[in-house]
């Protein structure tokens, strides 16, 4: 789809602006977060976990983590403003665009920024001596997959909603949980049943755990596939969802 | 069939609401093409599915020999909308907003360029090029908006009131604008409630009302047919204007009483006043003027307010 390339070009034209800052943020972000948790915190935890050190076992969780938080805040307000305030989706939707252009192009753009965001916490974090296996590359992809399984459904979310006090709902009551028990600080295993089964059912998990087998060099096993069959499904569900709703709104 | 638009029995229903009602519609190349009426007339519903934006809910409708329903993006490549409310992008430069725009098209970046830097000249924005758009004056950012919908050198450009919300500067430079295409051989669309709007830039027009077109014509056509040639405006020192119309009546073809005056409409207004005075009324202030577009527009579509 070449139309959506064009899309994902006004995007980045509109990047360009800010990407100073943007990228500086990107990795202050991560070099605070591993000051603070993995050493801060990693200092209390001196038995490490599963076998090795804290801040080793934290680094692909948070790198994850920081994969959704992206995606999540790259699908929320910049797309209520794309419907609502600026209503760039209108000005595309008049020009020769079809529904999946405009909604590929902007889903684009926001993976592009979820990839700039994990791989400078994976910088920050080789600088760290975090990385224990080559594989550590490996979490590029998976945060590309992790992010895809979240912008797609929750810009159909906010293409649904009808004013931006839902977005914040949905970080407090979505995005936050999500954060807590999908295994980032520490392990699901021991969450009560309930909240495992809640983590399982997320997609962050399954970023979480694919990317800690990738920085620690460890055998994801066979699961990994079903892992990474289940991110898809979401990415493609949310396709779905968010190709439905963008047409709502956009042809009335 | 070289109507660049044609439609018949065109119908838009949202849930129960019939928005546009069954209408006939046909635009020819190079002319300005009106859509009168009052809110809620119809007219942005009919816009937007020209603008092929808006599937319509029943009837014929054919935008440059094709159907909106099937063949939209092509239909689209080669319009160019100028929307109710602007919808450029405040954060970028004017000139961005153009060349990310027609980049939408499929245009070369390179052409992009030189196409935007042309029409900045052509709506004078040509020096604010590098700004941003966000502090742009309203009349500047219409004109902006203009501009972009010419970016892909369009056969056809839908213009849902140009001017509204524009001060009267503004508003002149944008029709000065507007004629100019027009002259350049342009086909221009439009939707607007003001009447001097329509009678400098529209050949033809139609008037809407509840969904239907209620007239049809070039301005002088409609003023033949539904008004007269001139109105006197009198105004008489009394709380009821309406004691008077009796002592009116013969004066012209039609006499209509407002809260605040009377107005006669007849052939010849001055005749009609020298009458007013033989039968020894004496308002309080009289004007006669030439009918207008909105003498019309009132007539046909009422004077009741629509919210």
């Amino acid at each position: 789809m070449i139309p959506s390339v064009h899309v994902l070009e006004y995007h980045l034209v509109n990047y360009r602006r800010t990407w100073r800052a943007s990228v500086f943020s990107s990795l202050v972000l991560p070099l605070l977060t591993m000051l603070g948790f993995g050493l801060g915190v990693g200092g209390f935890v001196t038995g490490g976990v599963d076998g090795v050190s804290y801040l080793e076992w934290m680094v692909p969780g948070l790198i994850a983590s920081t994969a959704a938080q992206v995606a999540v805040a790259e699908a929320t307000w910049p797309v209520m403003s794309c419907f609502t305030w600026v209503k760039t989706y209108f000005a595309q939707a008049a020009a020769p665009l079809r529904i999946g252009d405009i909604l590929g192009g902007h889903l684009a753009f926001m993976l592009f920024r979820v990839a700039v965001s994990a791989a400078a916490f994976l910088l920050v974090a080789f600088g760290f001596g975090a990385l224990r296996s080559g594989w550590a590359v490996a979490v590029l992809p998976i945060s590309l997959l992790l992010g895809a399984a979240l912008v797609a459904p929750v810009a159909a979310y906010t293409a649904s909603v009808s004013s931006d006090s839902y977005l914040a709902i949905l970080m407090r009551f979505a995005v936050l949980p999500m954060s807590l028990f999908s295994g980032v600080f520490f392990p699901v295993d021991s969450l009560p049943t309930v909240l495992r089964w809640v983590a399982w059912a997320l997609p962050l998990w399954h970023g979480v755990d694919l990317s800690r087998a990738a920085t620690l060099g460890l055998d994801p096993g066979p699961g990994a596939v079903w892992q990474v069959l289940y991110l898809l499904a979401w990415a493609v569900g949310g396709w779905f969802l968010a190709s439905w709703r963008y047409r709502r709104r956009l042809v009335i | 069939m070289n109507s660049l638009i044609h439609a018949r029995g065109l119908i838009k229903r949202f849930g129960d609401f019939t928005a546009v009602d069954g209408i006939d519609v046909d635009v020819r190349p190079g002319e300005a093409f009106g859509f009168l009426g009052p809110n809620g007339a119809g007219k942005s519903s009919t816009m937007r599915m020209i603008g092929c934006v808006s599937p319509p809910s029943g009837g014929v409708l054919r935008i440059l020999g094709m159907d909106p329903r099937r063949d939209g993006p092509a239909i689209r490549a080669r319009l160019g909308v100028c929307p109710q409310l602007d919808n450029l992008d405040p954060e970028l430069t004017v000139l961005e907003n153009l060349v990310t725009y027609a980049r939408f098209f499929g245009i070369p970046r390179r052409v992009a360029r030189a196409r935007a830097a042309e029409l900045l000249d052509f709506v004078q924005l040509g020096e604010r090029a590098g700004s941003r758009v966000e502090p742009l004056s309203g009349g500047m950012k219409r004109r902006l908006t203009i501009a972009r919908a010419m970016v892909n050198e369009p056969d056809l450009v839908l213009l849902d009131e140009p001017t509204t919300g524009l001060d009267p500067q503004a508003r002149h430079l944008v029709w000065e604008r507007l004629f100019r295409l027009k002259q350049q051989g342009v086909t221009l669309v439009l939707t607007t409630h003001y009447m001097d709007e329509a009678e400098q830039l529209c050949d033809r027009l139609v008037v809407m009302d509840g969904g239907r077109i209620v007239a049809e014509g070039s301005p002088r056509e409609l003023i033949g047919a539904h008004s007269t040639r001139e109105v006197v405006e009198l105004r008489f020192p009394t709380d009821d204007q309406g004691t008077y119309a009796g002592k009116l009546e013969g004066i012209g073809e039609r006499v209509e009483v407002l809260p605040d005056r009377v107005l006669l409409y007849v052939a010849d207004g001055d005749g009609a006043l020298a009458e007013v005075h033989r039968r020894s009324l004496s308002p309080s202030s009289s004007l006669v003027r030439r009918s207008s577009l909105e003498d019309v527009f009132l007539r046909l579509t009422g004077r009741t307010l629509v919210d």
